[in-house]
């Protein structure tokens, strides 16, 4: 059987249109006096652009290995990305008040945005593993474990933002079966968490209590033992309000609770740590239907929103390109998305399907988070929107991570099990 | 199902980012008003405000810089109160409280903290502003008065309130209006156009460029020099003349309309309301409820205008065929009318005809006329109204319309009028008899009467008085101005009036007063007057009153004069429209010893008795 190649440029194409479009906000974003053509390597602009340059050339170095090389491989990439990871305490260089990045010069590489390709390709393997059933808590456990490991190494960093990326492999997780249990535990941690921080542990207690006596009186299955089992749940969670209540008050620093204080809508400080969710606010919101205009922003023009050209580089498509531009932006990602999971779906190898939904998952979770933060609906946390925000490695972290999918979603034709 | 969560979490959060958008972009407008207050800073440059000349090209007022320092609360930096206010030469607590109000008023708009320093004031505190961050200087224009008269016309001007600021666009916080007089008037003619610019700002509030490269950035426009009517060297006369009585002085150019003279006394130094001490003096006369400072009597106060108006009375008699120039009436001392009313009159030659009668003044023959007009028609009603349609003419009993803000419309009583007093039409001329000799119901404004007299100066039509003559050089085109208004009355009748307007001065009542060498028509007025004392109806001394025009062919000036409770009309008016005349023709007074009289001859006495408390005699 001959080898066939089939490229899909939809997503090569929506690939194109986030870079490109992400580095005209960039240029605005970045936009000063001393700026001297397109292209100034001492402009932040003009990096980027050399940035976008060398992730074609990756592109085209990650395209040109044999497909079959990321699967028989992962295990080696992951680890090596581990090692890369821990050896980060050893010789890693300090930016910004996170020991995420190694310095070679005048240039810097952060591993963690790396480690994300690296683990969704372990899970895959993992997985796909003919061996492997994730409806063995066995097998569950040690998915969680290759994906939580890189998390545990760079949250000490630290650097959260980049940790909680790791709940992008529920995607891959549920897709392949794994008990919807999680998902309403998870679901049910959060929302007491959130509702232990707006109206407190007793009044959360009350309504576990009170919904936990309605599912009773209301229940199909009549067996008394089950009795035991609300009591049990309804005291986890209320252990888990106050607790929530406990590691708020007393674990958390000052800065965390008004990270989380400000979205709640409890505290409002526009100077101090709500200016960047304020300012950020103030940019998207002046840019009415249209926008300002490229370039015409006056809040980004006057640098108010700060880290305007990496984490907060929304705020640039909404004040200059109004609700027209940020929505459709939002559509192209959800488009970008889509046609992952859809490409993934068509796949005949497990190993394919599971690495897609993971990269579906890791982008889509940058985006939620990002944006999130930016239109004030999360706290703030850093993390970059994929193809948008400045920075080498991030940038080339989500090309590999995409262009891996690319490569194996080329091959599928030639899968034989 | 286990495909589709995926799908759905996405978009779900994709509507959910949108939806926001939409609110924050499109629903929620707040955020545009935000980004510009911090993002973008608008300065303004104010012009210089139009000059005011006088009709002969004398400067009256110009301007002076001022500065205000004003602070803009949450860019202020924590700063030594007291060595600021010592700079600012205010007390600590004063300099507090200021800020405070700042800060209440808008944490994000400028407030003037200490308004209108003098220059000398600003010069030693300008090198050291920059040390206090908040804090900054804008120049404003303020007026610079060359004449210590004329307050009411030229009027003045002072910081807008918030409420005009919210109604009028053009208006900021600090900018200055035009309050009374020309400079409201004619405020959008003098103020020009401010200029503005807007500066792109960094979020340390550090201008970094003009934004959008200045397209909508516009250059001052200075604001136009007027030339008013006024003679200013008749107005400073005037004045001196008044000084010590109360009333008004209104003269016309009967020829234009220009108004060269508007006096009103008491009256007060328009530079007492500029700048810092404005405030204080403008509450001091605003609350003069005795001499009224504030009250422009030549266009607002509203007196009964007494003998000048038999001049109209004959008039209209005469336009109405009721009585030629050659019938005398005799009159002994008066004339008795319906069952035991009487009219009284001086003693005089009798019987006497229409010329000699006015120049003698003499109630009967015009009380008389006045019933044969009135009696002509069907009905008092209407010969009411034909009387009064007559008088309208001559810009009686209205608004005159002229370019003042201020004004008294004073009262010509119709038909109508007496229907109301007298219900079922059960009244005849008898009962208004005293309008024909300018008392009863008739009230008159200065400048109505210096309008009539101008009228019949011209033999029958008048422009509308005026006090703008040019805008930069270029003379008023506004139709109101510049058309002829013709009155009822045809030409040939007035030259009997006029002859015995002339009289007064040959062999009437005034002939004390003839100018050498000017042919000058006048009549006096004495007018009968009451105010309330304690709720009771008091009559005080007469009005003094005068009219005059002079030449008598081809007129350079028509004058009206009234003196408040200056009882006989040539004792206080008439000399000092006498006076007014010399000096406006020959500039030059020959009869000294009548100016030294006006001059040296006050009224205060007069004025104090109804607040003495005490029972007081009149027309001493």
């Amino acid at each position: 059987m001959g080898k066939s190649s089939e490229i899909d440029w939809i997503t090569i194409l929506l690939f194109l249109i986030l870079v490109g479009f992400g580095w005209m906000n960039i240029y605005s974003a970045s936009l000063n006096d001393a700026s001297n053509g397109f292209f100034d390597m001492s402009q932040t602009y003009g990096r980027q652009a050399l940035f976008i340059g060398l992730s074609v050339l990756l592109v085209i170095f990650i395209l040109s290995i044999e497909a079959k090389f990321y699967e028989r491989f992962a295990s080696v990439i992951y680890i090596t990305s581990l090692l890369s990871l821990l050896g980060l305490f050893v010789f890693g260089k300090t930016i910004s008040g996170a020991t995420s990045w190694y310095s070679f010069g005048s240039f810097s590489l952060q591993p963690s945005e790396f480690a994300k390709a690296a683990t969704a390709l372990a899970l895959a393997k993992y997985l796909s593993d003919i061996q492997t059933d994730i409806k063995l808590i066995k097998h569950q456990v040690g998915a969680f474990l290759i994906i939580f490991l890189p998390a545990l190494i760079i949250i000490p960093q630290p650097d959260p933002g980049s940790a909680l990326v790791y709940l992008a492999f529920f995607f891959p997780l549920y897709r392949e079966g794994i008990s919807g249990v999680y998902l309403l535990i998870g679901s049910s941690l959060i929302s007491i968490f959130i509702l232990t921080l707006l109206i407190g542990s007793i009044w959360v207690s009350l309504a576990i209590i009170g919904l936990g006596i309605l599912i009773f009186f209301f229940r199909r299955n009549k067996k008394k033992k089950y009795i035991s089992y609300y009591f049990l749940i309804a005291s986890i969670a209320m252990l888990f309000s106050f607790s929530v209540n406990y590691i708020f008050e007393n674990v958390f620093e000052q800065r965390h609770r008004d990270r989380f204080n400000i979205v709640l809508g409890k505290e409002v400080d526009s100077k101090g740590i709500g200016y960047n969710t304020n300012q950020s606010e103030i940019a998207i919101g002046s840019g009415g239907w249209t926008g300002k205009g490229w370039t015409q922003g006056t809040q980004t023009k006057g640098n108010f929103v700060p880290e305007q050209h990496t984490d907060y580089i929304f705020s640039t498509v909404g004040e200059e390109w109004g609700f027209l531009g940020s929505s459709i932006l939002v559509v192209l990602f959800m488009c970008l998305f889509i046609r992952i999971l859809f490409v993934a779906e068509r796949q005949k190898s497990q190993f394919s399907r599971i690495y897609g939904y993971s990269v579906a998952g890791i982008l889509f979770i940058h985006f939620l988070v990002n944006i999130g933060m930016v239109l004030g609906i999360f706290p703030t946390v850093g993390i970059p929107l994929p193809f948008f925000s400045y920075g080498g490695s991030g940038l080339w972290g989500f090309t590999i991570l995409l262009f891996i999918f690319v490569k194996l979603d080329s091959n599928r034709k030639n899968y034989q099990f | 199902m286990r495909k589709l969560l995926s799908l759905f979490i996405i978009l779900i959060t994709g509507f959910i980012f949108i939806g926001r958008l939409f609110y924050m972009q499109v629903v929620d407008t707040s955020f545009v008003a935000l980004s510009e207050s911090n993002a973008i800073s608008v300065d303004y440059d104010y012009p210089q405000r139009g000059y005011i000349f006088d009709r002969n090209g004398e400067l009256l007022v110009s301007n002076q810089p001022s500065y205000d320092v004003m602070a803009i609360p949450r860019e202020i930096k924590p700063f030594d109160t007291l060595e600021f206010s010592g700079l600012l030469n205010i007390s600590k607590e004063r300099l507090e409280n200021q800020l405070d109000k700042a800060k209440i008023f808008s944490p994000r708009l400028p407030s003037v903290i200490v308004p209108q320093l003098t220059k000398n004031e600003f010069a030693y505190l300008q090198e050291k502003m920059r040390k206090y961050e908040g804090f900054y200087i804008q120049k404003r224009s303020l007026r610079d008065y060359k004449t210590d008269n004329s307050a009411s016309v030229l009027g003045y001007i002072s910081e807008v309130t918030n409420a005009e600021v919210d109604e009028l666009t053009y208006y900021k916080s600090g900018d200055l209006i035009g309050r009374s007089g020309v400079e409201k008037q004619y405020e959008d003619v003098l103020r020009g156009v401010k200029g503005v610019k807007y500066t792109q700002k960094d979020r340390f509030n550090r201008e970094i460029g003009s934004y959008k490269e200045g397209v909508y950035d516009t250059l001052p426009v200075k604001g136009k020099d007027i030339t008013l009517t006024l003679d200013a060297k008749l107005q400073a006369y005037g004045e001196e003349l008044m000084r010590g009585k109360r009333g008004g002085i209104v003269a016309i150019e009967p020829s234009s309309g220009e108004i060269l003279s508007l006096i009103t006394a008491p009256s007060y130094d328009p530079d007492l309301l500029v700048g810092r001490k404005r405030s204080k003096n403008f509450t001091k006369l605003w609350y003069d409820s005795i001499n009224k400072p504030l009250l422009n009597r030549g266009l607002q106060a509203m007196y009964p205008p007494g003998s000048p108006f038999k001049a109209l009375t004959g008039l209209i008699a005469l336009e109405e065929n009721v009585i030629d120039t050659k019938e005398g009436i005799s009159c002994h001392m008066g004339f008795s009318y319906g069952r035991s009313a009487r009219m009284g009159c001086h003693h005089h030659a009798s019987p006497l005809s229409m010329t000699p009668a006015l120049a003698q003044s003499c109630n009967t023959y015009f009380a008389k006329s006045y019933r044969r007009i009135i009696e002509k028609f069907e009905s008092s009603e209407k010969g009411m109204d034909a009387w009064n349609k007559h008088l309208e003419s001559f810009g009686l009993g209205g608004f005159l319309g002229n370019d003042l803000p201020v004004g008294q419309p004073g009262r010509i009583p119709d038909g109508e009028y007496y229907n109301k007093w007298y219900p079922g039409g059960r009244w005849t001329a008898t009962y208004t008899l005293s309008n024909a000799i300018g008392q009863g119901e008739v009230l008159t404004t200065p400048i109505q009467l210096a309008n009539f007299t101008a009228a019949i100066a011209n033999r029958g039509w008048f422009y509308t008085p005026h006090i703008l003559k040019e805008i930069d050089d270029n003379p008023i085109k506004n139709e109101k101005f510049t058309k002829k208004k013709q009155t009822t009355i045809s030409k040939e009748n007035f030259e009997p009036i006029i002859e015995g307007m002339f009289g007064v001065y040959e062999y009437g009542t005034a002939k004390f007063l003839k100018i050498p060498g000017v042919e000058i028509c006048g009549k006096t007025g004495t007018a009968e007057n009451f105010t309330k004392i304690d709720g009771e109806r008091t009559q005080l001394t007469d009005h003094s009153i005068f009219v005059a025009f002079a030449p008598k062919d081809n007129p350079k000036i028509a004058i009206a004069v009234v003196v408040e409770n200056g009882y006989w009309g040539s004792r206080y008016a008439g000399r000092i429209a006498s006076l007014m005349i010399e000096k406006y023709l020959k500039e030059e007074i020959s009869r000294t010893d009548l100016e030294k009289w006006i001059l040296n001859n006050s009224l205060e006495e007069e004025y104090a008795k109804p607040f003495s408390g005490e029972s007081f005699l009149i027309n001493q």
